[in-house]
């Protein structure tokens, strides 16, 4: 099977240890691994802005440029569900076909053999459900439905941690209010979503916010930080890498700058 | 002032906002625990959604044998273009009879054809008979939802108003206590209206009958009282057969308010029976309308959102609705679906309305006609931005955004230099270089190297 990482634009940039936890994770589970280079982007925020022309140029580069391999895996669900979901639409199959675009989680419970038992991670988690895996690519069933119950990858992955306490929530797949440029045009609504998604996990005692999304973890994260005790965040790739692949990964692959030093 | 605006006024009262959002939630968790009873629920949305597809397919044919039927049954029926029409054919109906006061059970669709203000022009009383219909028409103002059009109101402001226009002791807020001095009022004003306006949840074309619901029984004592009944309904409002009523009768309720089924279900065919008091016999007439609905049927991407039964868990659910309150839209239909409909009406005013949403896709999975409305909503951005109604600015930096994405030289060059620049500027200044992002949220700490210059650099090392 032929694969390819996906690192999109604000990963690569803000967020690095999550594209080499994904990288790691893939390798470990004995994929060979092509890293994607010179395709930042699946289009999305230009197509969630409204420029649908522009968003299919660049969904059609990458479609393009991706069409070699079976399968693209990603870090995020809010960009598999642009390829998968929109990007079917915008952009037809080239000749030959096209490769499936899968977030992480979902490619590591359906093909992985991760290096298991994963190590103890004693803490008390709280997993914020994407509303991109959840409601577009339907890992997991969204509360609303009452479709048969389909297991969310992402917190199977994280079940299987020994130690890990998943915090129950009261409203366990509410919005985080991110949505793209809707964080900036609506800033009140979206921070006032924001907060509200931080009250029910604080409630829930939860020491680590996780997510299959970055996107929605630097919204929550950065409105953490103003208020608050101390909440880490870490993707849900990096709390695997760090129980699958060797207590002290998130250390020894930390980046500079990115806990705030210089 | 548009919806970006006037939800951050809403928002600004912290406590009101949290008040609201639970109080909208609580239903929402109603209609969850309703739609568990029925382990069919999944199978009748899809009927449900299915009959309407169909219907949406051949609406002439089935109105036109509405028509019929209704005919037959001694009814009569009108054609409205558009709201002006409508607002003129049911004020002659009145002019003719000399009707001078009316009572009105709750109907989105005379909300949408701004029907009161119309009659009251010409000097007729209009009387919204729906408790919470009532309550904001006492206090001039639009609805702010669609089931429970006073859901903004908290009982407290309800008990002045009362004060203020019923003379009820000041202080008093006891909802079952306000609610009876509302229905002494009214009592008084059904005995005395000479017509009866309603609107219709279901038309059956098989019949040439409809079906209005309402937990009050308001829009029953409105036309049986009165010799004329004048009902209005959207052009989207028909099935085929009275057995369609089924699945939609039983989603409606559910879906709305946890209900198992409304309180009451009223079919309507012909006039009522005279009671033989003397005077001109009694009369039902029937205006369907279009108004903006053919154009929408016409639209491919939007046709589905014709199949809304106006149930509202789409606002219930929808967490920006939640937060920002009904009256942030400044559309007749708030929330999602409102969101859908009013930019074909008015694409100019409501041009922001399919960007109030983070395009979660809560409400197309509560719809229980399954319209895909976060779907539809992101295509009436692009198709927004295409007819001119996106800032110029706002579409040029999106033009530059995607020069920079599709481009890995200028990719890399641009984000290298703005990395480099961010590390180095203090936050402070990065903070208002931030703009709406930094208002409420820290910028997260900017690494010194992306994943790309990471990967390169781990791989010198060990090769
Ligand atoms: S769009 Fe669907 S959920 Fe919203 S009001 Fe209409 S029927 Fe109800």
């Amino acid at each position: 099977m032929s694969i390819a990482l996906f690192v999109p634009c604000y990963v690569d940039q803000l967020k690095p240890r999550v594209g080499l936890a994904a990288l790691d994770l893939l390798r470990a589970a004995g994929f060979d691994v092509e890293v994607l280079d010179g395709l930042p982007c699946c289009g999305q925020p230009l197509l969630t802005a409204g420029e649908e022309r522009l968003a299919r140029d660049v969904a059609t580069r990458f479609v393009e440029g991706t069409r070699a391999f079976e399968s693209v895996v990603t870090p995020s669900g809010s960009c598999a569900s642009t390829l998968e979901i929109h990007g079917r639409r915008l952009v037809p199959d080239p000749p030959g076909g096209r490769a499936r675009v899968v977030e992480l989680t979902r490619f590591l419970s359906d093909n992985g053999a991760l290096p298991s038992p994963p190590t103890e991670f004693p803490r008390r988690v709280g997993l914020h459900a994407s509303c991109h895996a959840l409601r577009e690519l339907r890992q997991g069933t969204p509360s609303e439905t009452r479709e048969q119950a389909r297991t969310d990858p992402a917190a199977a992955l994280l079940r299987e941690i020994p130690g890990l306490e998943l915090v129950d929530l009261t409203r366990r797949d509410e919005c985080c209010g991110f949505g793209g440029v809707f964080a900036v045009e609506e800033e009140a609504v979206s921070t006032r979503m924001g907060l509200d998604r931080l009250s029910d996990h604080r409630r829930g005692r939860a020491e680590v916010l996780t997510s299959t999304d970055v996107s929605c973890l630097l919204h929550l994260e950065g409105l953490a930080r103003r208020e608050g005790p101390p909440l880490e965040v870490l993707h849900v790739a990096e709390i695997l890498a760090e129980t699958h692949l060797g207590a002290g990964w998130l250390e020894t692959n930390a980046i500079r700058g990115a806990d705030g030093s210089r | 002032m548009g919806h970006v605006d006037r939800a951050r006024d809403f928002v600004a009262n912290t406590e009101r906002t949290t008040w609201h959002d639970e109080v909208l939630w609580f239903v929402r968790a109603k209609r969850d625990a309703a739609a568990d009873t029925l382990p069919e629920w999944e199978a009748l949305r899809d009927e449900a959604a299915g009959i309407k597809r169909d219907v949406l397919g051949r609406l002439p044919e089935l109105w036109r044998r509405f028509e019929q039927e209704a005919t037959a049954a001694g009814a009569t029926v009108h054609w409205a273009r558009d709201a002006a029409e409508h607002n003129r054919i049911v004020h002659e109906l009145l002019r003719t009879h000399d009707v001078k006061r009316v009572v009105k059970s709750k109907s989105m669709l005379t909300e949408e054809c701004g029907l009161n203000p119309h009659l009251e022009a010409q000097g007729i009383e209009v009387v919204d008979t729906d408790l919470g219909e009532r309550i904001v028409q006492l206090r001039e103002e639009a609805p702010s939802h669609i089931i429970m059009p006073a859901i903004h109101l908290k009982r407290g402001e309800i008990g002045d108003l009362f004060h203020q226009e019923m003379g009820t002791p000041a202080g008093l807020d006891d909802p079952d206590e306000l609610t009876a001095v509302a229905r002494r009022d009214l009592r008084a004003r059904f005995l005395a209206a000479e017509a009866g306006i309603t609107g219709v949840n279901f038309a059956v074309a098989e019949t040439g009958s409809f079906v209005v619901v309402t937990n009050e029984g308001n829009a029953d004592l409105g036309t049986a009282l009165p010799r004329l009944h004048i009902a209005c309904v959207g052009l989207e409002k028909i099935v085929p057969t009275a057995n369609d009523l089924a699945p939609f009768l039983r989603l409606l309720a559910r879906s709305a308010t946890g209900q198992p089924i409304s309180t009451y279900t009223s079919h309507f065919r012909a006039p009522r029976a005279d009671d033989g008091n003397g005077g001109p016999p009694p009369e039902l007439h029937v205006v369907i309308v279009d108004n903006g609905r053919s154009r929408l049927l016409a639209e491919p991407a939007f046709r589905e959102a014709l199949a809304c039964i106006r149930c509202g868990a789409c606002l219930n659910t929808c967490p920006v609705y939640r937060r920002s309150g009904g009256h942030s839209y400044g559309s007749t239909v708030p929330g999602p679906i409102g969101s859908v409909l009013a930019p074909s009406q008015d694409p100019a005013r409501h041009a922001e309305l399919p960007h109030a949403c983070s395009l979660c896709g809560s409400c197309s999975d509560v719809c229980p006609v399954r319209v895909p409305l976060h779907h539809q909503l992101l295509t009436w951005r692009s198709h927004l931005a295409e007819s001119g109604h996106h800032p110029r600015r706002r579409r040029l930096a999106f033009r530059i955004a995607a020069r920079v994405l599709s481009n890995a030289g200028l990719y890399d060059r641009a984000t290298r230099a703005g990395r480099w620049i961010a590390r180095r500027l203090p936050s402070r200044w990065l903070d208002r270089l931030g703009g709406p992002w930094t208002r409420s949220r820290a910028l997260p700490s900017i690494p010194a190297e992306s994943f790309h210059q990471a990967l390169a650099a781990r791989e010198e090392e060990r090769p």
